[in-house]
């Protein structure tokens, strides 16, 4: 991050204090002190290891924060050989502007998060360290303190793994803790809580901690400098149903793997703990450094990974390529997050030993878990490609897994609450409401009702007291119901509530082979790390938007369980902007979480997308209803399609639109050609398919005779395919069904008859009814105008002309005379209801009348009588 | 003289309008009517015509006042008490719908058509009403009423939702941010609520088809599709007259209606028409005074079995059969009985007039049908009269072409040199200012654009009035001279 972007402005003088320690299994020197000059300041500014630094990036306003872990020099690197190791920070605006959300509060303004993300590149060049800072831990119950509150101190209470806010990994804060105590009472203490790893409430002990100030342990400092952890490096992890952390054919020491089958967690944190607590504590010159570091469990799971690999690596230096753990339920997608294994390789040497690390904690908590897991989901799994090339064999072992979400459901709704009562366990003292069960499909539900309890729980917010609300921080919101909604009762209400179009559809039938591509190609960039676009088009209501919308669902389980690299998905409508420049202003909001204008933040994603920033993720981008985003220029569907095609910029736009030739209508060449020839159609749904929908939705609820469902398939496919409709006519079926039904509460099937009677109140045209049922006067009117009509062989006439007509007509009905303001009256009536055009009355007499409607249709309709 | 006698119908109507409390609705009526139909608006409402036997029945004076402000709010105001009529299917279907959204939370969206005056927003008041009278779903329910006459493009129809839905961005009666920001915070915020959990919003969008003409249709899209998606519960209903509305949605945002329709076609027969009549004329039981209340209704049974009143009505359905019209009538009914019959009386304290007869309502049908043209050319000078009766001529010579003052002049010049005695020879520019005055008046019409430079004499007119008009006019017309009338008859009387 900071790394690649650290743009020096003055001149910096390093120079390492003390003498090198030199690790026997570590190629290179480590250090514990550098004194860092700048050029136009007297003062040298000392950085230890275990502290807190400011570290230069991208906005000078907000420079990264870190812990320093190691201090080395490395010779391979070409420019700046003293580098430091460093456990990243991560300021709130720093999350990404979607996942924000997912923190229930505000966050306070000196608030940062401890981010847990192994992939992350921590190898970083000392000379882009701006200074020192003070970070101070909190128990997450803890309110930030006051006093304490200046540019140079920081808070620390939860954790950001890019997937969700943590509370500090108990560990963490008890290490902090621990570290100012008696270390016999700790050493006791961690024992304690170790045996009680298996019980619910193993984690008591931690809430006495309060405030870290301990100090650093520089002792510590020489295990966790071990390997950086390059993303490239990363393993894939193979996941399966079994519930054992590893797999047999994993090869780490005997003794720890005996362990970790009776106890491992037990085991190795004593092992991990002894090696902590083993060096003395050398006390630091006090001074600056008031602050201490938060301690944090990679330098744990290193001590033990130190621990564990040892004797490994003397045994097989070349052990352990992959370490395949299983893990049940793939789908299990906090789980996944909370990585077993890290595999790390050894910093940028061309000669990678990698050596594994194993996070006691997970393993832990995946012990208490895993019993309940297993009961839950026990055959969900897939089996999870290593290969680039997707086969299509997976992608239907996948729908099928969608399909069958009956048992996902579950088990997606299962987890989080393990999950939970982790965190609950933590926090118990907080007293905070349980949180809400949480599925993926209910974003927006989570996040209403967990404003609501973040609400409920004051306490945990002091900052929000009631201020009068400036419209500027205003929440997006319609207000709740007091009386939950009804379920449905019966078979006609349940069929009704799943063939809304709204209702989330246990898979999209019929739609595998579009569904495949998709993916296929949104995969295959991710994979690759490049981007590109995609050309999506088809009629209205053929599933192309819920067909993406899947594929993103999708992937993004697959990134979670570590198969693809992580992305950012962004969405945008044509139709939900104002003008086609706001494109740029809701990317870069949901990217970012900046407001800007629209020329500015085109700027800015011009300048993120076109200079090479190997950090980032990928970003998929998917643009609705394209076509709205057409200018005079064509600057915006330019900029769109033109960013991809720069180097490093990683952004995949999918653009979907109605029309097929769209690329070659309206956009100019320079547009089309970068647009790419990566198009897709989605045909309009045949009866068959339709049918095949239908009987998705309905398959538990019997309300419907399979010929009514089959009509209203043949129907709608013969006009138009849209699977919109064919689900409306379904559902007004069913209503109609329940009206005609005599007895209320027990509604018998819907027939074809209430189909068909559904279907005529839909589609047929209402002018020969409306025609029927007008006055007298007004079907007269009319017969003039057929009069008239025929009189000048023209399809128009003026007023006048057909008044004359009108005049005669009534005369010989015996229709009393009209005035010429009654019929014009008249006429006017017509004329709104449309079943004439007529110009507006200024015209008067002049005005021109024509028929909306064809001649033999009202003559059709006038004869019915 | 006409602008006369409509001027004077109009004070009277707003003397009337002043003494009671419910008045300034009326004046809003008037001004709503002479706005929207601006050639009605030259009807000469009344003549007046003397009256009445003061047959001294004394029934004290507020009874009629009371009964008269009764019937008026029902006429005039759409209130959701009344009945409806014929519109029982479409009703239940209509409050079905609702109650599905306000219980299940179940998003719809529907159409509802009929010509105007067809009982459309009459429809919705009362099922409205219903719906709020369920318990527990008045206050789980927000409602936003739109108009297309009045959010007139999406910026205002967004800043009006957001201001009746109260969301946080609402201070007082205003709306912060601009348009793109209105626009997504809206979104958002409906994007957030489910199914189960928020609560219902209930659109209402009167004049959907203006709607329809908004830039790219981006309100219809977005509140179509949060329809049809799963997020906070809304049903959106579109009131229109126009038949072919679903032709003016665009492919994708048609796509997102669920082409749910509820046709209001007044399609009831002249008996039914009858009962409404009645029904609409009937005191309601609560009266305080029930032997006067017996009394008005049994007037009214017989009344509407009375052949004259039975032809009246029939000739007014035969033109329109819509209920609104119909109230127009009996405000005009009304207007009869009370203000002339009785407002004068009421001075002194006798109605002379306490129940509806047949006569007032063959007056009011007169009022009614009048051609307002016609009354226009009543109030017309006998040398405005020549004119128009040379510009006949003119179109009877010429097959309709048009003409220019010059030629009409010529016209009426021959008219005036040959035979005529008792039209006295006007200058040009006496001729002119006439003619202008019909323009004025817009009994003809330039064909083109009036330009500066153009001499005003050759300006291609056409005239507005058709041949039947002229002649019944000039039947009516008070001191015609003959020689004018024959002339009317035939161009070449004077020969």
């Amino acid at each position: 991050m900071a790394y690649c972007s650290a743009r020096l402005r003055t001149r910096q003088t390093c120079s390492w204090v003390g003498r090198p320690l030199l690790d026997q299994k570590l190629h290179y020197q480590t250090y514990k002190e550098i004194s860092v000059k700048r050029e136009g300041y007297s003062t040298e500014i000392h950085i230890q290891v275990g502290q807190f630094v400011l570290i230069e990036g991208d906005d000078d306003e907000n420079p990264y924060i870190a812990k320093v872990v190691e201090l080395f020099e490395d010779a391979s690197e070409l420019y700046s050989k003293k580098r430091a190791r460093v456990q990243w920070f991560i300021r709130f605006c720093e999350v990404p502007i979607c996942k924000q959300h997912l923190l229930d509060r505000k966050p306070d303004t000196q608030e940062i998060f401890w981010y847990d993300n192994p992939t992350c590149d921590n190898n970083i060049s000392v000379e882009t360290i701006i200074g020192c800072v003070r970070v101070v831990a909190l128990a997450p119950d803890e309110v930030m303190p006051i006093d304490l509150k200046n540019e140079k101190t920081f808070f620390v209470k939860l954790s950001w793994n890019k997937k969700k806010f943590k509370p500090l990994p108990p560990e963490v804060l008890a290490q902090l803790d621990k570290l100012q105590e008696d270390n016999h009472r700790y050493q006791k203490s961690m024992e304690a809580k170790t045996k009680s790893a298996e019980s619910p409430s193993w984690t008591t002990t931690e809430h006495a901690v309060k405030r870290i100030e301990s100090r650093h342990s520089t002792s510590k400092s020489r295990h966790t400098a071990s390997h950086p952890v390059t993303p490239r490096a990363r393993k894939r992890l193979e996941l399966s149903n079994l519930g054992f952390p590893r797999t047999p054919n994993t090869r780490i020491s005997q003794a720890t793997s005996c362990a970790s089958l009776d106890s491992p967690g037990r085991m190795k944190r004593k092992v991990a703990f002894s090696e902590i607590m083993s060096p003395s504590k050398r006390s630091l010159p006090d001074g600056s450094q008031t602050s201490s570091p938060a301690l944090k469990t990679p330098e744990k799971t290193r001590d033990i990974q130190h621990s564990c690999t040892k004797d490994a690596r003397k045994t097989s230096p070349d052990h352990g390529m992959i370490l395949r753990t299983r893990v049940p339920a793939l789908k299990a997608t906090e789980t996944s997050e909370e990585r077993i294994l890290t595999p790390t390789s050894r910093g940028r040497k061309s000669s990678v030993v990698p050596s594994v690390i194993l996070k006691p904690e997970y393993i832990k908590r995946r012990e208490g878990k895993e019993p309940e897991v297993r009961d839950e989901a026990p055959s969900t799994s897939r089996i999870r490609r290593k290969s680039s090339i997707l086969t299509l064999n997976r992608i239907r072992q996948q729908l099928r897994f969608l399909g069958n979400s009956k048992s996902d459901q579950d088990d997606e709704e299962f987890l989080p609450a393990a999950e939970i009562s982790d965190s609950d366990s933590e926090e118990e003292e907080a007293s905070t409401t349980p949180l809400p069960r949480r599925t993926p499909n209910s974003m927006s539900r989570n996040l209403r009702s967990s404003m609501k309890s973040s609400l409920q729980t004051p306490s945990k917010t002091p900052k929000k007291t009631p201020q009068p609300r400036t419209p500027r921080d205003a929440t997006p919101q319609i207000r709740s119901r007091n009386l939950p909604a009804q379920e449905p009762t019966n078979m006609l209400e349940e069929a009704r509530l799943r063939l809304h179009v709204s209702a989330v559809p246990e898979s999209l039938p019929c739609r595998e082979q579009e569904f495949q591509d998709i993916y296929n190609f949104v995969e295959s960039k991710l994979l690759d790390h490049t981007g590109g676009c995609m050309y999506i088009s088809g009629v209205p209501g053929t599933g192309k938007t819920a067909t993406v919308h899947e594929v993103i669902c999708c992937l993004q389980q697959a990134a979670q369980a570590n198969e693809v690299p992580p992305f950012q998905y962004i969405e945008v409508n044509g139709m939900k902007l104002t003008e086609p420049h706001q494109v740029y202003v809701q990317i870069l909001q949901k990217l970012t979480g900046k407001r800007a204008t629209a020329n500015h933040a085109a700027e800015l994603l011009a300048k993120r997308f076109r200079t090479q920033a190997s950090s980032q993720e990928t970003t998929v981008v998917l643009v609705d209803e394209l076509d709205l985003l057409w200018t005079q220029k064509q600057d915006v569907m330019y900029n769109l399609f033109d960013w991809p095609t720069h180097k490093g910029a990683r952004l995949v736009v999918l653009t979907i639109a109605n029309t097929m030739d769209l690329p070659e209508r309206i956009m100019m060449n320079r547009v089309s050609s970068r647009l790419g020839l990566t198009r897709m159609c989605f045909q309009p749904y045949t009866h068959s398919q339709l049918q095949q929908i239908l009987l998705s939705r309905l398959r538990h609820v019997k309300a419907f005779e399979d010929d009514a469902v089959q009509l209203a398939a043949r129907k709608v496919a013969a006009l138009s395919g849209d699977a919109r409709r064919c689900l409306d006519i379904c559902r007004r079926a069913t209503e109609i069904c329940e009206f005609s039904c005599q007895k209320p509460g027990c509604p018998g099937l819907v027939t074809t008859a209430h189909l068909l009677e559904a279907i005529d109140e839909m589609f047929s045209s209402s002018y020969i009814t409306a025609i029927k049922n007008s006055s007298i006067l007004e079907q007269s009117f009319l017969r003039a105008i057929l009069a008239e009509f025929r009189r000048s062989g023209l399809e128009e006439a003026t007023f006048q002309q057909v008044y004359i007509q009108h005049v005669a007509l009534c005369r010989m009905e015996g229709l009393p005379y009209p005035t010429m303001s009654e019929t014009m009256a008249v006429c006017s009536r017509l004329g709104a209801c449309r079943l004439l055009l007529v110009e507006p009355s200024r015209n008067d007499v002049l005005l021109r009348v024509r028929l909306n409607i064809s001649q033999d249709d009202v003559l059709y309709a006038l004869k019915e009588e | 003289m006409c602008f006369i006698s409509y001027r004077n119908s109009l004070t009277l109507w707003l003397t009337q309008l002043f003494c009671f409390p419910d008045g300034i609705d009326n004046v809003l009526f008037i001004i709503v009517s002479s706005v929207a139909f601006p050639r009605k608006s030259r009807i000469s409402f009344v003549e007046m015509s003397s009256r009445k036997s003061k047959s001294s029945n004394l029934i004290q004076a507020d009874y009629v006042s009371q009964v008269q402000r009764i019937l008026r709010e029902r006429f005039c105001h759409q209130s959701p008490h009344g009945n409806l009529f014929g519109v029982q299917v479409q009703y239940k279907h209509l409050i079905e719908l609702l109650k599905r959204t306000a219980i299940h939370g179940e998003s719809n969206s529907v159409l509802i058509i009929g010509p105007r005056g067809s009982g459309k927003t009459m429809l919705i008041n009362h099922a409205l009403k219903e719906l709020m009278e369920v318990e527990g779903v008045s206050e789980n329910i927000l409602q936003v009423h739109l108009n297309g006459l009045l959010q007139i493009n999406d910026k205002i129809a967004l800043k009006e939702i957001t201001r009746q839905l109260n969301l946080e961005n609402v201070v007082g009666d205003k709306v912060f941010g601009s348009f793109a920001e209105n626009l997504s915070f809206l979104l958002e915020a409906l994007k957030k609520g489910d199914r189960t959990s928020s609560c219902p919003v209930i659109f209402i969008l009167d004049e959907f088809d203006l709607f329809a003409h908004h830039k790219n249709q981006t309100l219809l899209y977005n509140l179509l599709d949060i329809s049809q998606s799963a997020q906070t519960p809304v049903v959106i209903i579109g009131l229109t007259c126009r038949l072919d509305i679903l032709e003016l949605l665009e492919k994708r945002v048609k796509s997102r209606f669920s082409h749910r329709q509820i046709h209001l076609m007044n399609s009831f027969s002249f008996p039914q028409y009858l009962k409404i009549f009645k029904e609409q004329l009937s005191l309601p039981s609560i009266f305080p005074e029930k032997i006067f209340a017996e009394k008005w209704n049994e007037n009214v049974q017989s009344l509407s079995e009375d052949r004259s009143v039975k032809e009246v009505l029939q000739k007014h359905f035969n033109v329109s059969k819509n209920l609104r019209s119909l109230h127009m009538l009996l405000i005009l009914l009304l207007h009869f009985w009370f203000c002339l019959g009785n407002m004068l009386a009421l001075n002194r304290v006798t109605p002379s007039h306490p129940f509806i007869t047949a006569a007032d309502l063959m007056e009011a049908n007169q009022l009614c049908s009048m051609d307002s043209k016609g009354n226009i050319v009543h109030g017309l000078s006998v040398l405005e009269i020549c004119l128009i009766i040379a510009m006949k001529h003119l179109n009877d010579i010429y097959e309709e072409e048009p003409f220019n003052f010059q030629m009409v002049y010529n016209e009426f010049q021959k008219f005036v040199q040959r035979k005529a005695h008792s039209v006295y020879n006007f200058e040009k520019p006496v001729v002119m200012k006439a003619f202008e005055h019909l323009q004025q008046l817009e009994l003809i019409r330039p064909m083109e654009r009036t330009s500066v430079n153009a001499q005003r004499e050759y300006q291609l007119m056409k005239l507005l009035l058709d041949n039947t008009q002229i002649m019944n006019a000039l039947q009516k017309y008070p001191n015609c001279p003959t020689d004018v009338r024959q002339w009317a008859t035939s161009s070449l009387s004077w020969l």
